[in-house]
């Protein structure tokens, strides 16, 4: 009975899995083929909107693109995720669900909509049902002044190209930090109030060495406008040789390798992720959450990972320049090759101590990354 | 000041050597063993020997089994099992009764009339097949034996199980 369940099953999930594939496939290709998807629509845009019109509807199509993106971002980033886990422990993985359990995050998703939405009796219900939404904007907003080109004319596609991007790249990710501390103290729950706490004490520590990290770059390239910083390393040997981390050699490294371990800390990935520490503070600020506000909480954290590995292949890896040119899907391949390097790191090493967590902070990130300004600062104006 | 150095050094390297094992162990092949029986249906009810020793993991532990015409009724699984889940009596062969041997020529002077195995119970730690003196009782690699009711995993091994007083082992554990 139950074999037969499930040979109806299996054979309906067969056809199911094309419709993932496909779509990412017709991702893929519209942003391998962006610049001229862009020249075409702009065209089209030219012909049949007004021209009062015409910069808006161009904006509100490229942050349509960009919210289908980071809507299937989560969804495959778990589904990797899992994988990769799996195989770094010589597991499979989800195996069940569509091809190669393509499907599952779909099935996890469908489960956490109808599960029932709790809000704990004394709750503090206001702060406990802002959090989520606080959360999940604080990382999709991010994403506006993440450029993932150029077309030849020199218009970058981003949902808004700022020429301060980095800067509102720092002021938007601190908004994470508050919500994390608004769901650890509305759940009114001593694990997840530590859970916030922590998080709150690891976030607002990291984001200095972020900031200033970012100004490394900042001041090598003389702009805050994140294209520009790109436009910067275009060129050198191979197509690569004029990315920032291959520049001053080993201090841009240790900036690039700096700023990804303050990354991993602002979005509490292991080995920082002591704020939903399981065995020790259940799950940390989002124990009491449950259906989709829940959901909301792991969108927003795959949100960050995506967010800070493209921010760090934009300032460092050359962001679309690269060997073949100026290309997008170079970027995607950078951005989601980092959040690869995030999960692998996640799988191998242990998480730190509380204290530990800060005396990386304080004593060695803070420390190296104020030398490297220093340093770089010195030697640009030395030129 | 060099320790802060040293220090430094030896996290980053520590690190690397790290994410080089686990480099290498995302390569390696899984050791996971995918169920088949829902793409092959024909090869799910199949009789507990039949099932390919190969398709199993090395010293995996499934059903029990007693091979009830070796048992000679020393009842020593029974005292090893530590969850209780072997209920066993014995009533004594008659002196003149012609002599019987299990296979490995132990003489069998009592009869086993009831050897019952609870499987709900058991815990599958395989105690009760190391002290057996004539290989009677042993894991086979059959592991699909779900039942409707408990009852369903009580395995009944004697030939001639006594009518009179069903005792589980549940129930003898009780008394």
């Amino acid at each position: 009975m139950i074999t037969r369940f499930r040979q109806i099953e299996m054979r309906l999930m067969g056809p199911l899995t094309m419709i993932p594939i496909v779509l990412c496939l017709v991702v893929l290709g519209t942003i391998a083929a962006l610049p001229v998807v862009a020249a075409i629509l702009s065209e089209l845009v030219a012909d049949f909107v007004p021209p009062a019109l015409q910069h808006l509807t161009i904006v509100v199509l490229g942050t349509a693109g960009f919210v289908g993106i980071l809507a299937l971002n989560p969804i495959y980033s778990i589904w990797l995720e899992r994988k990769v886990a799996a195989h770094v422990q010589d597991r499979l993985g989800p195996m069940r669900v569509g091809w190669h359990g393509l499907l599952q995050s779909f099935a996890d998703g469908v489960k956490l909509l109808f599960k029932e939405d709790l809000v704990p009796r004394d709750a503090d219900r206001v702060l406990f049902r802002a959090a989520p939404m606080l959360a999940i904007t604080s990382a999709f907003a991010a994403f506006a002044i993440v450029p993932w080109g150029i077309r030849e004319d020199g218009t970058v596609l981003a949902v808004s190209n700022l020429n301060i991007g980095v800067l509102y790249f720092l002021a938007i990710t601190s908004l994470g930090a508050l919500s994390v501390l608004m769901a650890g103290w509305g759940s009114n729950n001593k694990y997840a109030l530590y859970g916030g706490m922590r998080a709150a004490a690891q976030m607002v520590s990291y984001e200095i060495p972020t900031a200033i990290l970012v100004l490394v770059v900042v001041a090598q390239v003389g702009s805050l406008s994140i294209p520009d910083i790109v436009a910067a390393q275009a060129g050198g040997l191979l197509g690569v040789g004029d990315w920032l981390i291959f520049q001053l050699f080993p201090l841009n490294l240790i900036a690039f390798v700096l700023f990804f371990i303050c990354g991993l800390a602002e979005t509490n990935r292991t080995p920082f992720d002591i704020p939903e520490a399981e065995s020790e503070l259940v799950a940390g600020f989002h124990t009491e959450y449950s259906g989709m506000r829940f959901a909301f909480f792991f969108l927003a954290e795959y949100g960050n990972m995506l967010l800070v590995s493209m921010l760090a292949a934009l300032l460092f890896l050359g962001g679309w320049v690269g060997p073949f040119g100026s290309n997008p899907l170079l970027f995607f391949v950078k951005g989601f090759g980092l959040v690869v390097v995030q999960m692998w790191l996640r799988w191998t090493l242990p998480r730190l101590r509380v204290d530990q967590l800060m005396g990386i902070c304080w004593k060695y990130v803070i420390p190296i990354s104020f030398f490297l300004l220093v340093v770089t600062t010195i030697i640009k104006g030395l030129r | 000041m060099k320790r802060y150095f040293v220090d430094l050094w030896e996290s980053v390297s520590t690190v690397l050597i790290g994410m080089g094992v686990t480099f290498r162990h995302f390569f390696t092949r899984s050791v996971t063993q995918q169920y088949t029986a829902d793409e092959l249906p024909e090869e799910r009810w199949r009789s507990p020997l039949d099932i390919p020793k190969e398709s199993l993991m090395e010293r995996s532990r499934m059903k029990l089994h007693v091979k009830i015409e070796d048992c000679i009724g020393c009842k020593q699984c029974e005292r090893a099992c530590p969850v209780d889940c072997i209920h066993i009596e014995n009533e004594k062969r008659a002196r003149d009764a012609p002599p019987i041997f299990a296979a490995d020529g132990t003489a069998i002077k009592q009869t086993v009339v009831q050897f019952d195995i609870d499987m709900s119970l058991c815990c599958y730690c395989q105690l009760c097949v190391f002290p057996c003196p004539t290989d009677c009782i042993l894991m086979t690699p059959d592991f699909e034996f779900g039942g409707k009711t408990k009852g369903d995993l009580l395995y009944r091994y004697a030939k001639e199980p006594r009518t009179a007083e069903p005792a589980t082992p549940a129930g003898a554990a009780r008394a």
